[in-house]
């Protein structure tokens, strides 16, 4: 999709002139460019909250590696995304640590919400639709025991 | 290993989990894939939990290198977002599965599924330069495009679209079921049964494995997978070793990394086999 102005030399379909196919591959390019980084900035973000979190961990105790010998699965409130946030006002150790991690795997999810609005954009909307699905998929993941 | 105190044991987990990221990187494999093995047979960690920790280290390195890959152009989008139906559901019903397979089978599959990587890290990778036309249904999709070769942009065709959503839907499994990317899977859906090119097929993966791996950390989060104290130096040591192993990555040679980083995965892999059929994991 970001290779659109090679296209132009190699299809044979011409239905578009030459000018708008560039224009439509700037804009496709420019949005994904600033998807991009949006993406390294959640990253960014979710390391700098991972490692504050776990500064606090260390300072405080932490677990010895024994602790991680039998699954007991982790606390009930560590468990929803609901749960984090509630517990975040504490400031544990371990909550912020989890509230990083949520920021993690919310970075590919609004990724995907960024693309859905950037092939609206484009009016391409079998793609919205393609994208609107994954979107759900994810949802249903992170929040389908509330339904 | 498995008597160290938490200092000691968050230091050993972020050493081993920068090593692996930074290998992972040169060598295109990526690191999670060894991370969860030397987790449960080094520091004898629960594979439920050494499998959550490596599922959420593999979103931050995907996200983060994948934006690179789009700015230069190589990863196809709309593909992508296609075969991403297929990963992510894949991945829920592989997180599902995870929870109610034994911990010794997992741990099988996740051998054989090493071995198979440790096979392809040792193979020649080439540009196949005749592709022929591509099928109608990828043609309906506009999922054919160009990518750059040289100084300027060649053009591509995209064939077999069912077969390569149905490799999608295994590599979303496996995904869910034992916390890695796989990308070498969909690679191979990519670049063998939709004849993409090489460079798309990887690039393209990589843009798609974050979205995958964030369908199963769902999963695995309400299941309790997700522990901070675990997570907190995987992640932080990943991708500390990505980021450095990407800025080697023009200036060294790969091919002796790859070979010494298949004889380490053959070995994980084997290890993982004989404990999970001895019921050791």
């Amino acid at each position: 999709m970001c290779a659109t102005e090679g296209e132009k030399k190699a299809d044979t379909q011409g239905q578009v002139s030459q000018a708008s196919v560039k224009d439509v591959f700037w804009s496709e390019k420019r949005i994904e460019v600033v998807i991009g980084r949006l993406l390294q900035l959640g990253v960014l973000l979710a390391a700098v909250v991972v490692m504050g979190g776990g500064a606090m961990y260390l300072f405080n105790g932490g677990e010895p590696a024994s602790h991680y010998r039998l699954f007991t699965g982790e606390r009930d409130d560590l468990r929803t995304v609901t749960g984090v946030v509630h517990d975040l006002p504490a400031h544990h150790a371990r909550v912020i640590i989890q509230f990083g991690v949520l920021l993690l795997i919310l970075t590919p999810i609004s990724r995907v919400a960024f693309s859905a609005a950037a092939f609206a954009l484009q009016k391409d909307y079998m793609y919205v639709v393609i994208t609107l699905i994954v979107l759900a998929i994810l949802i249903y993941s992170l929040a389908g025991h509330y339904i | 290993m498995t008597r160290l105190d938490p200092t000691e044991f968050t230091l050993g987990v972020f050493l081993v989990s920068v090593a692996a990221g930074f290998l992972g990187a040169l060598t295109g494999l990526g690191g999670g894939i060894v991370i969860t093995p030397i987790l449960t047979l080094l520091f004898g960690v629960n594979i439920q939990y050494a499998i959550g920790a490596t599922l959420v280290s593999v979103i931050a390195t995907s996200s983060g290198a994948a934006a690179a890959y789009v700015r230069e152009g190589y990863s196809n989008i709309r593909v992508g977002m296609f075969l991403e139906i297929a990963t992510t559901l894949g991945a829920l019903s592989g997180a599902f599965l995870a929870t109610c397979i034994p911990a010794s089978v997992i741990a099988i599959i996740f051998g054989v599924v090493l071995l198979q990587s440790a096979y392809i890290s040792g193979r020649a990778r080439e540009e196949r330069s005749k592709r022929g036309p591509g099928s109608r249904l990828g043609a309906l999709m506009k999922m054919n495009s160009s990518y750059p070769v040289g100084g300027g942009w060649e053009y591509y065709e995209v064939h077999n679209v069912p077969i390569g959503f149905g490799v999608m839907y295994v590599a979303g499994v496996l995904s869910g079921l034992l916390g890695i990317g796989s990308g070498a899977l969909k690679v191979i859906g990519m670049d063998q049964a939709m004849k993409l090119p090489f460079k798309v097929s990887t690039t393209t993966s990589n843009f798609m494995i974050g979205v995958t791996a964030a369908a199963s950390a769902g999963v695995y989060l309400h299941r309790g997978y997700i522990h901070p104290g675990l997570c907190m130096p995987v992640i932080l040591g990943v991708l500390a070793g990505a980021s450095t192993g990407t800025r080697f990555l023009v200036r060294s040679k790969v091919s002796v990394l790859r070979t010494i980083f298949g004889i380490v995965v053959g070995v994980l892999a084997v290890e993982m086999i004989y404990h999970g059929i001895t019921g050791r994991i």
